[in-house]
Formats: structure tokens, C-alpha cells, sequence
């Protein structure tokens, strides 16, 4: 652990960390207002079986979480309610308490928010060198305009296209066509049935070796991925073109050509190992962002994760489950930006002296 | 000392001639990149549109044709008729009107609100810095959807609240963005001189450091307006904004999606008008910023 010897990065990580804690307080203070603003937050807590509660329950419950004490109080008893695992009951999801949701719709959701992730960067990172490469020319224009389509592509509308493309029009051919929605078919789950160990279902039919569910699952995300991935692949495109014209310009490229090296050896192994950074970082950055997109994706293609949960709790006013899934974004995407500031300090020492 | 100055200023162009000659040159640049006018093109096509609505668009937002429903693209309905028998080529030019207007409101708004708190803590700093900026890592500690979402939720599901939703999740962009540039321009040599001939802050912030920091702000609001057509289009596409009939893009969207297999064309055009519409800003947008980052005019 040499890197924890230098002062600076030591005292850039330690402000870094430091700053989640506001962040944290400021969120839970969101949701603690939102949740009085909806409706009644003693809401959280009833089940859909319970809508005719006497006074006397209604009251129990309403002293059982404090919900009777003036608001800085109750904001405190919310917080260790928070921190005891205690988050309100999913009437969306026949009343399971919000963190069992969470659990069980997070899995689905961070699997196709990580085959999008795939192939943004599998299809973004090559055609933003080409465009780079061959800046000004043909294949640049080409690319620019691809990636600034993706940025200005409605993803819910992308995803009904490819729905009518790539399932109703193959099927209608009698082509081999792609599934249009859900996770799995059914009928493959029957005659296979998978043990679910992480909830990614491509990663627990790989460790049991159930190869027929791994494959239909894979059919499954090739439609939704490829939706959520496009705006992501043309930041990509974008970064990657603008950070490799960047380096392209250094003196130490013009050495490298200098010495004789082909252009090849110039771009791939000089170029592109530094143009990478702040691609990688832009990674971490857009992770938020798909779990945004996920949200529209998810409902086109019903697919069971937290955005579809989100979507059809906020249509029932199921406050616990909003504010469940607002935290746990929240998180996420906090996480993945202390990662990306993380990683950038350590790659990049000049980051340290800011 | 008034008599002075009084007789050196000139009329208003001789005084801004620099500023002029950078607008012009910045123009000439955007005018060599075929994308840019092509973005220019999309953007007054779509503002006109807006405009002359009611003269261009053959029917009513809200007038139907109850006996012909689903019927495809033909002459009489060149993008064809939705469910209830709307014409959808009106409906899609009532629409712009709707959307644009959503996404100008937003933007101005956050600009505004932006540019005061923005500036005010750049110019300020100390506690009064720290606070907005923590309270704009909250907003931004959620994705653009997924607040305005849970504020929508909050507020009522209804256009207004739509409006107001985003707003509340774009304004900290514009306050970040301004306080830097506040931070940037308060170091300059000419507000040392503002300051030495006895300007206040207020005359400071808003005669001096925001007309030198505007090509950032229209930039990012380029881009931003094509990113709120975009968001508001999704949001009212999952059931938040217009109530159901309103012609909107998003909306329209979202009925076209149950008949999608049958009558592909109800989704097909709305989808066109935000594609459109938010790639000629981004084009537009992205050339501004080529053009107006010198490490790239070489």
C-alpha cells in the first residue's frame, strides 16, 4: 500500500469519503420530505390487506414509528429506522417489506444495466478511435452523427422499434425473432429450472451449468441492452474521440513518430493507453445515467427490475417503495462516482494537488 | 472625469466592436461545419413549426374523427390516424408547440434561478458557498429522471407539476456552472478595475462576469434543451405530464405503444419529432462547443 504513504492522496481520499456523509444526510432528508409531501407517511407501513384499520390500529402504528412526534423527532427515528433495515412495506409488491424488493428486483436490473454497460464500451471505445483516427474525413462525419443520434434518441421509442424490427417483423417472416420482453420464457424456466444464487441469471445458469436457461436469458437481454446501450455507446464515441485527438497532440507522440514507428504502433500502444482514462471514467459516470434509462427500458420490455417496480409504485402512490428506490439510486450512483474519483486520483496525480 | 469618459465612449456598436468581431468570426466557423447548419435547419424547422401551428396543421389538437381510427399514412392523413381517430401529422405540429415551450420554460427558469444563487456563492464563498454547493450534490446525487420523477410523484401528475419537476432537477447544473465561471472571472484583471472605480457586486456580477461568461451558459443550454425534450417526453411516456387525449410526443408515444404490432405508424412519427428535434440542438450545441474552445480551433 505505497499510495497510502502519499499525504496528498491519503488526505484527498479521506475529504472524498468525508463528503458522502452530507450527501447521505441531504438524501434521506429528500426522501423524508417527499414522503410528507405525497401523502401520509404512516402509508409506508400498512399493508394493502390492512386499508380498513380500525382508530385504535392506525394509532399503533403511528406511535410505533413516532409518526405522532414533531418532525425533527420523527426525522430521527426515520433515519434509524433506515439503518435498522426497516424501509416500509412494498404494497406494489404484495406487501413485502421495500429492502426484500429491493433484493429481489436489483439483480435484474444491474444485470442489464451491465450488458449495456458491455456493449456501449465494446462498440463505443473502437468507433470513437476510427473517428479520431480519421479526423475530418468521411468516417469521421459518419461516427459524429451516429453518436449525436444516440444522444438525442428517445430510449423508450428505440426500444419499441427494435420490438417491432427484431420480434414481430422476424416472427411475422417465420424468422428466428428475438423475445420481446421479460427475463426468461417460462417454459425453459419449467423444463429448467435454475437455482438462483445472485440474481444474475446469466451468472447463476453459468455456475450450475444450465446452458439452456443461459441462452434464452442471453436472447432475453440482446433487445434491452442493446436500447439502454445506444445513448451510452455515443458518449463513449464522443469521449473517446476528443481525449485521443487530445493525446494524439503530445510531444511524446511526435517523439514516438519521430523514432519510426508505425502509425499503428503509435495509436495502439502510445495513444490509446492514455486516451483510456478519461473514457473509464466517464464509465463510472454513466452508470447513474443507465440506471435512469433502465427505468423506460425496463417498462417497454417488462423487464422485473427496481425501475418497472418504481414505476408501477409511484402509479399506486406506494410511498415506501419511491423512497426506497430513490435511496438505493442514490447509493448506487454516489458509489459509482466516489469509485470514479477514486481511481482518478490514483491514475491521475495531478487530480491529488487540487 | 465624467467628461472624459463621456467623450472617449462611442456608440454602442463602436464600443463592443471586439465583441462583435468575435461574434461574427464564432458565426463564420459554425457556418464551415455542415453538421451545424443542418442543426440551425432542425432548430427553425421545429421553431416555425411551433409558431405557425394553428396555420400549418390541418386539424385540431383535439379534433377526432371517431369513424377512422388506425387508419395508416395516406394523403388525406400524411402521418395516418391514432386510435381515436386523431390526425396524427396535426397532433405531432400541435405538439412541438407544447414541448418546446415546456423545454424553454425549464431552461430559462434553471438558467435564472442558477445565475442568482450561482453567483452570489461564487462572489461570496464561505459558508454561504459551501451550503448550495453541498445542497446541489444532493440534487445531483440522483439521475435527472429519477428525481423529477419522485417530485412529479410528490406533486400531482399533471403537466405544470411536469414543468416544475424539472426544473427543480436542472437548476443546480446552471448554479455549479455559473459559480465556477464567477470563480474563474473574479480573478480578472478588469473586475480588479471594476472594483477600483468603485462598482458594487451586484453591478459586478451582472454588468461585467455574466455577459463574459455567456458562451458557456448557451452552450450548456443548447445541449440541455435537447436533454429536457428528452426527459419530458420519457416522464409523460410513463404516465407523469399531459392527461390522456393532450397532443404530446411522449404521450402519443405511449398510446401508440399497445397497437405497435398493428399500427406501428401512431408511435413512429412522435418519436421522429423528439429525435429530430433534440439531435438539430445537440448538433448545434456540439458545434458551439468545438467552436468556442480555443484548444480546439486550431
Amino acid at each position: 500500500m505505497r499510495w497510502w504513504a502519499d499525504v496528498r492522496l491519503r488526505h484527498y481520499v479521506i475529504r472524498r469519503l468525508l463528503l458522502i456523509i452530507p450527501v447521505l444526510i441531504g438524501v434521506s432528508m429528500m426522501t423524508f420530505t417527499l414522503s410528507h409531501v405525497i401523502g401520509d407517511p404512516v402509508a409506508a407501513y400498512i399493508t394493502s390487506q390492512e386499508v380498513r384499520l380500525s382508530e385504535e390500529q392506525l394509532r399503533k402504528i403511528v406511535v410505533a414509528h413516532h409518526l405522532n412526534e414533531p418532525l425533527y423527532v420523527q426525522y430521527f427515528y426515520y433515519i434509524s429506522d433506515l439503518l435498522r433495515g426497516d424501509w416500509g412495506i412494498s404494497r406494489t409488491d404484495s406487501d413485502r417489506p421495500v429492502t426484500e424488493s429491493i433484493q429481489h428486483y436489483f439483480p435484474a436490473t444491474a444485470e442489464l444495466s451491465m450488458v449495456s454497460m458491455i456493449f456501449a464500451l465494446a462498440l463505443g471505445i473502437p468507433i470513437g478511435i476510427i473517428s479520431a483516427v480519421r479526423k475530418d474525413k468521411p468516417a469521421d462525419h459518419v461516427t459524429r452523427v451516429f453518436s449525436l443520434v444516440g444522444v438525442s434518441m428517445p430510449v423508450f421509442w428505440l426500444a419499441l422499434l427494435l420490438q417491432y424490427a427484431f420480434y414481430y417483423q422476424l416472427k411475422i417472416h417465420n424468422l428466428p425473432s428475438l423475445p420481446s420482453g421479460g427475463r426468461v420464457d417460462q417454459f425453459v424456466w419449467l423444463d429448467h429450472p435454475l437455482k438462483v444464487i445472485t440474481g444474475l441469471y446469466t451468472v447463476d445458469s453459468l455456475i450450475t451449468g444450465n446452458f439452456a436457461v443461459f441462452f434464452d436469458v442471453l436472447a432475453h437481454l440482446i433487445l434491452p441492452g442493446f436500447a439502454l446501450s445506444y445513448v451510452f455507446m455515443a458518449v463513449f464515441v464522443r469521449m473517446m474521440r476528443s481525449s485521443m485527438l487530445e493525446v494524439m497532440r503530445q510531444d511524446y507522440i511526435t517523439l514516438a513518430r519521430s523514432k519510426g514507428l508505425s502509425e499503428r504502433v503509435v495509436i495502439y500502444r502510445h495513444a490509446l493507453r492514455n486516451a483510456m482514462i478519461p473514457t473509464v471514467t466517464v464509465a463510472g459516470l454513466a452508470f447513474g445515467g443507465l440506471l435512469a434509462g433502465a427505468v423506460l427500458t425496463e417498462t417497454v420490455f417488462s423487464w422485473p427490475g427496481i425501475g418497472r417496480w418504481s414505476t408501477s409504485a409511484i402509479v399506486r402512490d406506494d410511498i415506501a417503495s419511491i423512497m426506497g428506490f430513490m435511496l438505493i439510486i442514490a447509493v448506487v450512483y454516489m458509489l459509482a462516482n466516489l469509485i470514479v474519483d477514486l481511481l482518478y486520483a490514483w491514475i491521475d496525480p495531478r487530480i491529488r494537488l487540487g | 472625469m465624467e467628461e472624459l469618459a463621456a467623450s472617449k465612449r462611442g456608440t454602442w456598436w463602436q464600443e463592443r466592436a471586439p465583441q462583435i468581431r468575435e461574434f461574427k468570426f464564432t458565426l463564420y466557423l459554425l457556418r464551415q461545419s455542415p453538421l451545424v447548419v443542418v442543426g440551425f435547419a432542425l432548430i427553425g424547422l421545429f421553431i416555425g413549426v411551433a409558431l405557425f401551428a394553428p396555420w400549418i396543421a390541418p386539424h385540431g389538437p383535439e379534433e377526432r374523427f371517431w369513424q377512422l381510427p388506425q387508419q395508416p399514412p395516406s394523403w388525406e392523413f400524411l402521418f395516418g390516424t391514432d386510435t381515436t381517430g386523431g390526425d396524427i401529422f396535426s397532433r405531432v405540429i400541435w405538439a412541438a408547440r407544447l414541448d418546446l415551450a415546456i423545454a424553454l420554460t425549464v431552461v430559462m427558469s434553471a438558467i435564472i434561478i442558477g445565475s442568482v444563487l450561482g453567483s452570489v456563492s461564487g462572489f461570496l464563498g464561505r459558508a454561504f458557498d459551501e451550503i448550495l454547493m453541498r445542497i446541489t450534490d444532493v440534487f445531483l446525487a440522483f439521475p435527472a429522471l429519477i428525481l423529477a420523477m419522485a417530485v412529479a410523484a410528490a406533486l400531482g401528475r399533471n403537466l405544470t407539476n411536469l414543468t416544475i419537476a424539472l426544473i427543480v432537477v436542472w437548476w443546480p447544473t446552471y448554479a455549479r456552472l455559473i459559480r465556477g465561471q464567477v470563480l474563474a472571472e473574479k480573478e480578472k484583471l478588469y473586475v480588479d478595475a471594476a472594483r477600483a472605480v468603485g462598482a458594487g457586486p451586484r453591478r459586478i456580477i451582472f454588468r461585467h462576469v455574466l455577459p463574459n461568461s455567456i458562451f458557456p451558459i448557451i452552450v450548456q443550454a443548447t445541449l440541455d434543451l435537447g436533454g429536457v425534450i428528452l426527459t419530458a417526453a420519457g416522464l409523460s411516456f410513463i404516465g407523469f405530464g399531459a392527461g390522456a387525449g393532450v397532443a404530446e410526443w411522449g404521450l402519443m408515444i405511449a398510446d401508440g405503444r399497445s397497437y405497435l404490432f398493428q399500427s406501428p405508424w401512431i408511435a413512429t412519427f412522435p418519436g421522429l419529432a423528439i429525435l429530430f428535434s433534440s439531435l438539430g440542438l445537440n448538433l448545434v450545441g456540439d458545434g458551439l462547443r468545438d467552436v468556442l474552445d480555443p484548444r480546439l480551433r486550431r
